[in-house]
């Protein structure tokens, strides 16, 4: 076990928790603010996925990764917007139309990866790392927790500014009367539909930005069903914190840090097959669920599509 | 909690059938129609629709459509590899009806059937060199059934008791369930015989028999049992009943005095245990061994289908047949047309949605020529 610890053991697990912890964190700050507002959001699977394969193609197309960045955010907010259309709207069953959109755009980017890409598939070069200042220079943990893309900064940054709008805002007050409580909202004067299609539109922004994450910094490329679950993972996640951001990210980097094991364990030469690795975040879901599972509470409207006047 | 939110759409619609018996003709007829018109009107959008992204992807629709069923449908191997195919979605397409019906979304399935392969192909070429085939064969079934039980079993006790939602902790357990299921075949049921890493093969001989002089497996038949006993189960029986309730309105249940959690641990029993004998089925029928890395994920595409028949098992036997068709009509397109499987996943998940769409627009109209 001791050679376990070396400086290149943990600098490997601290860097590649962060990597992988980033688009849990966002799809899991993203589906909290749609649970808060009474949606369930099962399409956040789809959502990440199409947003992986559209940051791809944005980046690689524009060769920046910003763009990248964006062209998922947008990948995600269009199939946000469907669920917004069909769930919010119309008031359709979130559970059927979550499960739908994520087969249908996991079969849709598997099908445009095929014709564009199956041939050749293109990689980005390395994203350009931004080291903080000062920070960056500590032995072990500088390298592997300051020397991130930009991006994974402003993600630790979103945590706070969703705290702030949880807690002083009065959009985040509206949030969580439309989930607990949208007959209340409603009378106040507030537009329900307005506020859950917020959250809903947020929630693909973020998704489509973890998947963004996935594909161009993670990975590299695109390929299909990439996001293997993560953003089931983040739905987890967003029960587990219970409307807390600060809970997601301390979930995600529990995360994180399970699937960082993968790489490190190889940099360290031990050899444990990829499936047992990969089993370790879902184990410890599970391992949440039944020590914490009664504490997990969702708002009381959740899953419920509102209707004016409706009892 | 999520069992009375979602229940609210289907169970409006899956009253229908059982209600309408005792009406005069004419409505009942009408109703018929209308339900035909609703459930082939959505299939037929949703392969216009996905025909006109095949156009954009550059594919002609007709061509490819013509292919599948050709392949599916009516060429004689087609037609019984389609046959053969539907009975493990049979099974699973009970095991979802149980579950969907009682408002418990166990969308497991896919673990529970990998979990029941796996048990089912390590243990039936062992035991089949100590015991008749037939004897290991059934033997095998059982612990495959009981293995996909005991799946299930950490889902079942969190939503009975603790109320944590189902649909969280089944899909966590169908990725946990396939890398498992992996590891099983890679490290603890590897054939020493050969450098493929898969289970031990089960000869051909001691498989399940096949129907008369076809290659369609028996599985076939025992699937339509199965899915017609578990119609009739839900239909006809007081537990059946039961579980409809706990399905429409679990607060009810309760008042009724019925013990919420129990039912629901035995609803996931239920469901897991056929989704196990799917798994199992498709190894003891079709496969004879389980290969690393084998997913088909067929229960997730089988949801789509238990919908279109609003949770009827007679009417799922239709859906599952077309479901079969598209995809071995579709497996065989990949190779020669050059388009991924992935197209039936999306022509699925496009069915659904539009299905959803249909229903919604119905209830409208229904709800305004009332008024």
């Amino acid at each position: 076990m001791s050679d376990l610890f070396t400086t290149v053991f943990l600098g490997a697990l601290f860097f590649g928790a962060v990597t992988a912890a980033v688009p849990l964190l966002l799809a899991g700050l993203g589906e909290q603010m749609s649970e808060k507002a009474g949606v369930l959001n099962i399409g956040i699977e789809g959502m990440m996925i199409f947003g992986a394969y559209t940051g791809f193609l944005g980046a690689y197309l524009s060769e920046s990764l910003w763009l990248g960045f964006a062209t998922g955010m947008l990948g995600g907010i269009f199939v946000a917007l469907i669920m917004v259309v069909l769930c919010v709207r119309y008031g359709l069953n979130q559970i059927v139309i979550g499960i739908g959109l994520t087969l249908g755009f996991e079969g849709l980017t598997a099908l445009l990866h095929h014709f564009q890409f199956s041939r050749t598939y293109p990689r980005l070069p390395a994203a350009e790392p931004f080291p903080i200042p000062i920070l960056a220079d500590i032995p072990v943990l500088g390298p592997a927790l300051f020397r991130h893309h930009l991006i994974v900064y402003l993600a630790l940054v979103l945590v706070i500014v969703m705290s702030l709008l949880y807690r002083r805002t009065q959009l985040g007050l509206n949030l969580q009367a439309a989930g607990d409580k949208p007959a209340a909202l409603d009378v106040a004067g507030v537009d329900v539909f307005r506020t859950r299609t917020i959250a809903v539109v947020f929630t693909g922004a973020m998704a489509g930005l973890g998947g963004a994450y996935l594909a161009n910094i993670g990975a590299g490329l695109f390929v299909p069903f990439i996001t293997n679950g993560a953003g089931f993972l983040g739905i987890v996640l967003a029960m587990l914190a219970r409307g807390r951001p600060l809970w997601v990210l301390l979930g995600a980097m529990l995360f994180g840090i399970c699937l960082g094991l993968t790489t490190a364990l190889q940099v360290a030469g031990i050899n444990i097959p990829t499936d047992v690795i990969q089993m370790i975040p879902f184990l410890a879901v599970m391992a949440m669920l039944v020590a914490f599972g009664r504490r997990s509470s969702l708002p009381a409207a959740l899953g419920l599509p509102y209707e004016r006047g409706a009892r | 909690m999520s069992a009375q939110d979602i229940s609210t759409r289907p169970s409006t619609t899956e009253a229908a059938p059982e209600g309408e018996a005792g009406q005069p003709a004419t409505p009942a007829a009408r109703g018929v129609g209308k339900r035909l018109a609703m459930t082939v009107g959505p299939v037929l959008v949703a392969l216009a629709l996905a025909g006109l992204l095949l156009m954009a992807l550059g594919v002609n629709p007709l061509t490819y459509y013509t292919y599948v069923i050709e392949r599916g449908l009516l060429s004689p191997s087609g037609v019984q590899q389609t046959l053969t195919r539907m009975g493990p979605l049979l099974f699973l397409a009970a095991g979802l009806i149980v579950s969907f019906r009682a408002g418990i979304w166990n969308l497991g399935g896919d673990g529970q059937f990998l979990l029941g392969a796996v048990a089912a192909a390590a243990s039936a070429p062992l035991l089949a060199m100590i015991m008749p085939a037939g004897f290991a064969v059934a033997i095998a079934f059982v612990i495959a059934i009981v293995v996909a039980m005991l799946w299930s079993l950490v889902p079942a006790l969190l939503k009975g008791y603790q109320g944590v939602n189902e649909i969280i902790t089944t899909l966590m357990m169908t990725f946990l369930g396939a890398s498992l299921a992996n590891v099983l075949v890679k490290l603890i049921f590897l054939d020493p015989g050969t450098t493929v890493p898969q289970t031990r093969t089960l000869p051909v001989a001691d498989r399940l028999p096949r129907l008369f002089d076809t290659t369609i497996s028996s599985g076939l038949l025992f699937g339509l049992a199965a899915i017609i006993a578990v119609h009739l189960m839900m239909v006809k029986t007081s537990f059946g009943l039961k579980l409809r309730i706990v399905g429409a309105n679990p607060r009810a249940a309760i008042h009724a005095g019925l013990s919420v959690p129990k039912l629901t641990v035995a609803v996931f029993a239920l469901s897991a245990g056929l989704c196990g004998i799917a798994g199992a089925l498709d190894v003891l029928g079709v496969q004879g061994n389980v290969r690393a890395d084998w997913n088909p994920g067929y229960a997730l595409t089988v949801i789509p289908m238990v919908f279109l028949a609003r949770f009827n098992g007679y009417a799922s036997i239709a859906f599952v047949g077309l479901l079969s068709v598209l995809s071995i009509g579709g497996e065989s397109a990949a190779r020669r047309l050059g388009v991924p499987n992935d197209f039936t996943l999306l022509l699925v998940a496009i069915v659904l949605i539009v299905l959803a769409i249909a229903e919604y627009i119905d209830h409208r109209l229904s709800k305004a020529a009332k008024v």
